[in-house]
């Protein structure tokens, strides 16, 4: 074996047993594996982004076609598609502009359009949430046929994303459908399968006095504000709950259903 | 060329690591309702486990003994996770119905077994030929379960209709069961025992015998 050379040359003819070379190639290996890992992950996100941003519209457009009825009203309004509004959520107010393309998690973080939420009102551990939210909405005479509410909230390993659906009265649930979440496959991933978002329509958010009751619970629900929980799976039910509840409480939409019902679309 | 070409041929059947060494059920189970995933996760697998064969074969004079397992641990966990961000940016629906299992290739026991049994002893050329060799044995058999389960499950291979359905007017009824994981584990068997009976030489030996009363030999 030739004299080896060099700092390289020296470290690799160390013997395999020395710590310096055991540290040395446990450091390359890692330092290999992270450069491969993010390199990968950089180069491949818009991509993968893109797929899933077509996966939610297609999300979008089955709940719209799963909802009964609802295709006749969009005919004969003559639209074929929901119309996307910008709502500021602090006041309630919908704002002139385009939404589509509209981000809520980066709008959320960035320091000039998203805001800290205080910790007793970040019921579903958000942490910062948009100023501006995009909703989507179906109207017919001025007044709202059905209201689809875009929301987000923790789970038990992941962000949950789902889209809500609200009738006429903005309180019975039409539809709920979960976009992306990535909780434990077989237990809380059933949040995304049919039969379970189908115990949603017909559900009530909030009682006659305003409170909102709505809940997914542990077993058979009882009431009209609760929906049958998946069990094995209650910190993701919980998780849904604390979504809901935190959209529709005077944090999230509140303000916006509130207007809405009062003064129509204006 | 025959030195060389036996590590690719002996792992497809001769040495299948599905069938000879039971190795890699999980997945098997887990992937071949449909032809078209079990042929993703076989391409996924050829991927992880020639590359991680190279890798680590090419290295392997200056892997610490006392840390080996960690390193190829962590080149084989790299590479899975570039497979299965490859599959989420380019074949996203299939990824999708993959769900965890390609992450689970890390922990395939075919994977850490080639790289600690061969490449760490052989060269890179024969080491890959092994890995290609086991990853395509593993294919094959996915192969077969998935064509049947797929077939008789729903009477299509590939998503194409092959079997006129009973509820289309056809005759076909589909069978119910072999779209469950547990018709993975007959079909599996039955390959098992098809090549045990044509190769009785891989017939373990049992462990334990059964005496007949009056053999008084106990253990």
């Amino acid at each position: 074996m030739p004299e080896p050379h060099g700092i390289w040359g020296r470290f690799l003819a160390r013997p395999n047993e020395d710590p310096v070379k055991a540290l040395g190639m446990a450091g390359l290996v890692a330092l290999g594996a992270a450069l491969t890992v993010s390199t990968a992950a950089t180069l491949l996100e818009p991509r993968q982004a893109a797929n899933l941003e077509a996966a939610r519209a297609a999300r979008m457009q089955a709940m719209v076609d799963a909802l009964p009825g609802l295709r006749v009203v969009m005919e004969e309004a003559g639209v074929t598609e929901l119309q996307s509004r910008l709502v500021e959520l602090e006041s309630g107010r919908v704002l002139p502009g385009d939404a589509t393309g509209f981000e809520a998690e980066p709008t959320a973080r960035d320091a000039e359009t998203g805001i800290d939420l205080p910790p007793e009102a970040d019921i579903a551990g958000l942490g910062r949430r948009e100023r501006v939210a995009a909703v989507h909405l179906l109207e017919r005479d001025g007044a709202p046929v059905l209201v689809v509410l875009p929301m987000r909230g923790t789970g038990y390993q992941s962000t949950i994303h789902a889209l809500l659906a609200l009738e006429a009265d903005l309180d019975t649930v039409a539809a709920l459908t979960v976009t992306e979440q990535r909780e434990t496959p077989g237990l809380g991933a059933q949040i995304e399968r049919a039969d379970w978002q189908a115990l949603w329509p017909g559900r009530r958010i909030a009682d006659d006095s305003g409170t909102i009751r709505i809940e997914v619970v542990r077993g058979a629900a009882s009431t009209p504000y609760e929906v049958d929980g998946i069990s094995g799976a209650t910190r993701t039910g919980n998780g849904v709950t604390a979504m809901l509840r935190f959209w529709m409480g005077p944090w999230g939409y509140g303000p916006f259903l509130d207007r809405l019902a009062r003064e129509g679309m204006g | 060329m025959r030195r060389l070409s036996h590590h690719l041929t002996d792992p497809l059947i001769r040495s299948n690591p599905v069938t000879l060494q039971i190795l890699g059920i999980c997945s098997a189970l887990a992937v071949t309702t449909a032809l078209a995933t079990a042929l993703t996760m076989a391409a996924a697998l050829i991927f992880v486990l020639c590359a991680s064969a190279a890798i680590i074969s090419a290295i392997r004079r200056h892997i610490p003994h006392a840390i080996r397992l960690i390193l190829q641990i962590t080149i084989i966990a790299t590479l899975v996770i570039v497979t299965d961000e490859v599959l989420r940016a380019y074949a996203f629906e299939i990824s999708q119905r993959l769900s965890i299992f390609v992450g689970l290739i890390v922990t395939n026991c075919i994977v850490l077994g080639r790289a600690e049994s061969f490449a760490m002893h052989h060269p890179v050329g024969p080491s890959v030929l092994d890995a290609l060799g086991n990853a395509l044995g593993y294919g094959l058999v996915l192969m077969i379960v998935a064509t049947i389960r797929e077939l008789f499950g729903t009477g299509r291979l590939l998503g194409v209709p092959m079997l006129p359905l009973a509820e289309q007017g056809g005759w076909f009824e589909p069978l119910r069961l072999m779209q469950l994981a547990p018709s993975a584990f007959f079909i599996i068997g039955l390959l098992v025992w098809a090549i045990r009976a044509v190769r009785p030489e891989q017939a373990e030996r049992p462990e334990h015998r059964l005496l007949s009363r009056r053999g008084e030999a106990r253990p």
